[in-house]
């Protein structure tokens, strides 16, 4: 008979759990080391652009002069997209989840998914060759009927490739990503909380009010901030719709860039400071697309107490 | 404020299985019925079926009649939510709203029902309803924390406050119990005793004990084998049902020898 004293363990089994404890450890590092990384990059390279004298900048107005219009241009971008696609992309991903037949609901969810795999270069050829010449005439119609407001002021755009083209386009490319997200969220809603409303004399409608989409809301909030991630980071859709200019109020003029295309259309002939200024640039994005993401954190963690994981 | 209930020839099928067979059972006003039988057995399924919560499984359906005070709860044009607010439902696990506060938990099913409640009215209502599940000295100071954050016991007593809130005729109760610890059980079975003087209850339970403490009328239901309807076996007197049944198959499940 053999006795197991207390003190002596297995061996492999420890070694296993060392191991794997130290590989996620190592992945951990690994994701803050490389967002350290690029930050660090960014700073180092960015800063003979934030130093030096104004009129060497692009504009000859220094690196703020330069950066603000197309900071405001690259949001207004974004906005459009979120404004259009967020509602489009819930009551989809609403449709797929609670309301389609099973079957039309798994072949709408492949297709939406299929929505994701189109490269950004295709949607921006659509988006200049295809949606811009379409929509014109919408636009032609929006400068003469509501003209009165500052952001549909004429005269429109003749090619139609404005702001709002390039913002449509983001919408539609940022969808997939809402739809799927919400989707996965919406089927998730604990039975449970979807029968206790119904017990109650809820409708379906009441039902969806009362206990999916409170219990969806972070979820939401967290798929419209991936969203808004891939609308304010799309640079080839917005390079090849937009035909940049100055920046503008009006949508529906030709004027306004955003700063992912301006990094792209600029970077092949940069050289020295042009470079710096550049990737100042990139270094204001990623510190809004930081920014975003932490009042979305924070929108997320202000109703923790109801959230329903405790 | 409670209504009895009449069902005549039942059947409730899953697509095209039978999962319930030819049920015949009365339920009078204002007492407790419960219903025990092995599971898998349909006393469940059945029960969903006098709240029409059936329908929320896909190809569940139903032949036959329920009779509400005479109303056939599937007759022509009779809508299922106006059947749920009448006809209110406990579940097997406690499900409060996880993103309501207490307050909001109970206030949920009136404010389907009835839009506009002034907040004095809806005060009144919290509290009455809170005392009724023998849970408002428990919570009464913090009604405005998430339902979550209760216990197992308390969140099933709320579940019920939230039930008796919209003063149904009927609650339904599936295993109410079944995720509970024995002290929550006793407050739940107290509860049910005080809930009979106003409501019609029918409570399905695994528990014969229980069924024998809180019922005064028992059915039992089982199932011939696996892949056949459940039936009705037998319904009586609880006190018939537990001390000389009838059935050999009630005898036999009651005393413990099979199931």
């Amino acid at each position: 008979m053999t006795t197991t004293s207390l003190t002596s363990s297995r061996g492999a089994g420890r070694a296993g759990d060392k191991v794997f404890s130290g590989a996620t450890l190592a992945a951990g590092c690994l994701i803050l080391a490389v967002l350290f990384g690029v930050a660090l990059f960014l700073v180092v390279q960015a800063f003979p652009a934030l130093t030096a004298s104004p009129d060497l900048i692009k504009g000859g107005e220094g690196f703020f002069a330069y950066i603000w219009p197309i900071v405001i241009g690259t949001l207004i971008a974004a906005t459009i997209a979120l404004v259009i696609a967020t509602p489009i992309a819930i009551g989809v991903a609403m449709f797929i989840s609670h309301f389609a037949p099973r079957q039309l609901a798994s072949g709408l969810g492949y297709v939406v998914d299929l929505l994701a795999a189109i490269p950004s270069v295709v949607y921006g050829a659509w988006g200049a060759a295809f949606l811009a010449k379409e929509i014109s005439p919408a636009y032609n119609w929006l400068a003469s009927n509501m003209g009165w407001l500052p952001i549909f002021q004429g005269p429109a755009s003749a090619t139609g490739k404005t702001i709002l083209t390039a913002g449509i386009v983001l919408a539609v490319m940022i969808l997939p990503i809402i739809t799927s997200l919400t989707r996965e969220i919406f089927l998730q809603t604990p039975k449970l909380h979807e029968e206790a409303s119904l017990a109650l004399g809820a409708t379906r409608w009441e039902m969806i009010k009362m206990a999916v989409l409170p219990f969806a809301r972070p979820g939401i909030i967290s798929a419209v901030m991936l969203g808004l991630g891939r609308a304010l980071g799309e640079t080839m859709a917005v390079a090849l719709v937009l035909s940049s200019g100055a920046l503008t109020a009006s949508l529906i003029q030709t004027g306004n860039q955003t700063i992912a295309a301006e990094i792209a259309l600029n970077f092949p002939e940069a050289s020295g400071l042009q470079v710096s200024t550049l990737i100042a640039a990139g270094l204001v994005l990623f510190v809004i697309t930081l920014g975003v993401n932490m009042i979305a954190r924070w929108i997320i963690g202000r109703h923790k107490e109801f959230s329903g994981a405790n | 404020m409670s209504k009895r209930i009449d069902v005549k020839d039942l059947n409730v099928y899953y697509g095209k299985f039978l999962a319930v067979e030819d049920v015949n059972i009365n339920i009078d006003a204002k007492s407790v019925t419960a219903f025990i039988g092995p599971s898998g057995c349909g006393k469940s399924t059945f029960l969903r079926t006098l709240n029409r919560m059936h329908e929320v499984i896909p190809g569940a359906r139903v032949e036959g009649e329920v009779l509400l005070d005479g109303d056939n709860l599937y007759g022509p044009g009779v809508d299922p939510v106006t059947v749920r607010s009448q006809i209110g439902m406990v579940f097997q696990r406690p499900n409060p709203f996880p993103t309501m506060s207490i307050r909001d938990n109970v206030l949920a099913g009136v404010k389907l029902n009835n839009q506009k409640i002034s907040k004095g009215e809806a005060d009144a209502l919290v509290e009455r309803s809170l005392r009724g599940a023998n849970l408002w000295n428990e919570v009464k100071d913090r009604l405005a924390k998430p339902g979550s954050g209760l216990s197992g016991g308390q969140q099933q007593r709320l579940c019920i406050a939230r039930a008796i809130a919209v003063e149904p005729q009927v609650i339904l109760m599936d295993e109410p119990c079944s995720a509970l610890d024995p002290i929550s059980t006793l407050a739940i079975e107290d509860l049910i005793n005080e809930l009979k003087d106003q409501y019609t209850v029918v409570i399905v339970t695994h528990n014969m004990q229980q069924a024998a403490r809180v019922s005064e009328k028992t059915a039992f239901f089982n199932i011939a084998g696996t892949g056949k309807p459940g039936k009705l076996i037998e319904y009586g007197d609880t006190h018939t049902i537990f001390s000389n049944p009838t059935e050999k198959a009630t005898e036999d499940y009651v005393s413990g020898r099979f199931g």
